[in-house]
């Protein structure tokens, strides 16, 4: 399987990257590197191998549900670029 | 005229009744100042991870055992990629492949009394997922206002299978499921407060076509009138579409309930691929079966069982069982009353709860849990009727006195106001006799072949009795004296 470079850029455009023409290019035939790596293992028998969702063979610990933060919004907003009436301020965005 | 059939899967967003998020130990209060609760993990500042919270899971488990479903030995968290300005890290944590609840149903009720009918609703599955924070468009020079308190609230999504037929049944089982969430303590269903949302996704075919018709989702339905209209307008939209020869396109709409219309919203091509993948910050959610069996020994009595239960331990009708088993606080209210009260007097308990104290409640826009007449007063009024201390009359005047604090218990009140019922047929007959000597003209007009002549003469002797004797007494003894 290999990508096309439509496929390249939708997926910038997803990510919200922005890429240009020869940029796409050359990611393209990186994606398409790792690909090829992918289908070299693919190669491997994996049948009767259970599936894991992550690198560590462990279970998520649990926090008790008791709360535990104290209201820092004061330090948090002095490093905000905009801020009023206590809201973080961003260009409008209707839908 | 072509026959249509309506089909409807609904998506609910139910707030988790914990204390603290999902990932974070943040106060999730309602109403608290901008800002105030978000912490490091909430508003995704660099390097800070999320732990997930037990509580969260705990709510979750509940749903899974209350429903019927599977409760996942593991289940895996995923990223749910978008932008957007209240969603601070770029992707909302969910589940996506492996939620912690599969399958499930939810019974509902259709009709009223003697055309009651239930259907079953089958659940698809439950996950647990962080809610995102509020855009404020108000002006803030020509910019959005972001509060974060809202992100990383815990929200259990309750998906159904596309059962539904009607709008009728889609506002059913959102109550019940609204009940149901209530009754086992996972979530305070206020719907003002966008404690409980739904979003319907509905479709319409041809009757007897097996292929679903493309389907319009209506987003954030938060009362079940605005459900209900949202999906009568949808249907009937398309409906209309489509034999104007037009095509549905699958879109996300909004209900206006200004004009009672839905609305598309301005469609985002992309916006359904949102590129899932296991979260890498966390590790795989493992329950295991001493927890399940920790949770199911502490469920409370579900709600069809309770229902059951009452038809069975008190004769009572389906009906009648199904309206007092409405939310826990009724049904304990009920059975405490009953207690009281005595059994032999249940369907007179039920008639006082589910009419007489729903109605008084309801004028004053309180919850049962608000009654200033407790069940144990109630029940003690019911006793004081079952054994003809007091006529149904006299019974609500009790009713209200007490509503009034006037008195401790029914019997305070019957003995301070003088209340008490005349079943003395001896007192009885001694004003019944007055009142027909002083009624001569009616008595002869009755005597004459008018039976309304009767009711005046009972009415006369109520009246002497200042209500206090019981009408059917009265009335057999005013026949036998006129007979």
């Amino acid at each position: 399987m290999s990508l096309t470079l439509e496929q390249v850029r939708r997926v910038a455009h997803l990510a919200r990257i922005e890429v240009s023409d020869a940029e796409a290019q050359t990611t393209l035939g990186h994606l398409n590197g790792i690909f090829a790596l992918i289908e070299e293992m693919q190669a491997v028998d994996t049948n009767g191998v259970e599936p894991m969702a992550h690198a560590q063979d462990l279970a998520q610990r649990l926090r008790a549900d008791r709360v535990t933060e104290e209201n820092r919004r004061l330090a948090f907003q002095a490093v905000a670029p905009e801020t009023e009436a206590g809201l973080y301020l961003v260009p409008k965005v209707i839908e | 005229m072509k026959q249509w059939e309506v089909v409807i899967g609904i998506e609910t967003h139910a707030q988790l009744l914990t204390q603290s998020k999902i990932f974070s130990g943040s106060s999730i209060a309602f109403g608290a100042q901008p800002n105030t609760q978000a912490s490091a993990v909430d508003i995704a500042l660099p390097g800070v991870l999320p732990v997930l919270n037990k509580g969260a899971v705990e709510c979750a488990i509940r749903f899974g055992l209350a429903v019927g479903g599977q409760v996942a030995p593991k289940s895996v968290f995923a990223r749910k990629n978008y932008f957007y300005p209240d969603l601070p890290k770029g992707y909302q944590i969910s589940q996506y492949e492996l939620p912690v609840v599969v399958g499930g149903k939810l019974a509902i009720q259709l009709g009223q009394g003697e055309t009651l009918t239930e259907k079953t609703i089958n659940l698809t599955r439950a996950h647990l997922e962080e809610d995102a924070g509020k855009s404020l468009h108000e002006d803030f020079h020509g910019k959005s206002g972001i509060d974060l308190n809202r992100a990383g609230t815990p929200l259990l999504e309750i998906v159904t299978e596309p059962d539904m037929r009607s709008s009728a049944e889609a506002v059913a089982y959102a109550k019940a499921l609204h009940a149901l969430a209530r009754w086992i303590g996972i979530c305070d269903g206020n719907m003002q407060e966008g404690s409980f949302r739904c979003d319907a996704n509905v479709s319409v075919r041809p009757l007897g076509q097996k292929e679903f018709g493309t389907r319009r989702e209506i987003k954030n339905l938060n009362s079940f009138r605005f459900m209900q209209q949202a999906i009568d307008y949808e249907v009937q939209w398309q409906i209309a579409t489509i034999e104007d020869g037009g095509r549905i396109e699958q879109a996300t709409v909004l209900f206006d309930p200004e004009t009672g219309e839905t609305r598309a919203m301005r469609s985002k091509e992309d916006a359904h691929d949102y590129r899932y993948f296991p979260d890498p910050d966390l590790l795989p959610l493992i329950i295991d079966r001493d927890w399940i069996e920790r949770s199911r020994a502490a469920m409370p009595e579900l709600p069809g069982a309770k229902r059951d239960r009452f038809v069975a331990e008190y004769a009572l009708s389906v009906y009648d069982a199904t309206t007092l088993t409405a939310s826990l606080d009724v049904a304990n209210y009920f059975e405490a009353t009953v207690a009281a009260a005595g059994k032999a007097s249940a369907k007179l308990c039920a008639n006082w709860v589910s009419v007489d104290l729903a109605a008084r409640l309801n004028k004053e826009g309180r919850e049962t849990g608000e009654s200033p007449v407790s069940a144990a007063q109630l029940g003690g009024l019911v006793a004081r009727i079952a054994d003809n201390t007091l006529s149904n009359n006299i019974a609500k005047k009790v009713f209200e006195a007490l509503w009034n604090g006037e008195g401790q218990s029914a019997d305070e009140i019957i003995e301070k106001q003088g209340l008490r019922q005349i079943t003395d047929s001896g007192a009885i007959e001694t004003l019944i006799d007055a009142v027909l000597a002083a009624n001569a003209a009616m008595v002869a007009e009755f005597r004459a072949g008018k039976e309304k002549a009767f009711n005046a003469l009972v009415g006369q002797a109520m009246k002497a009795t200042k209500g206090k004797a019981n009408p059917q007494q009265v009335n057999e003894l005013l026949r036998r004296k006129l007979g």
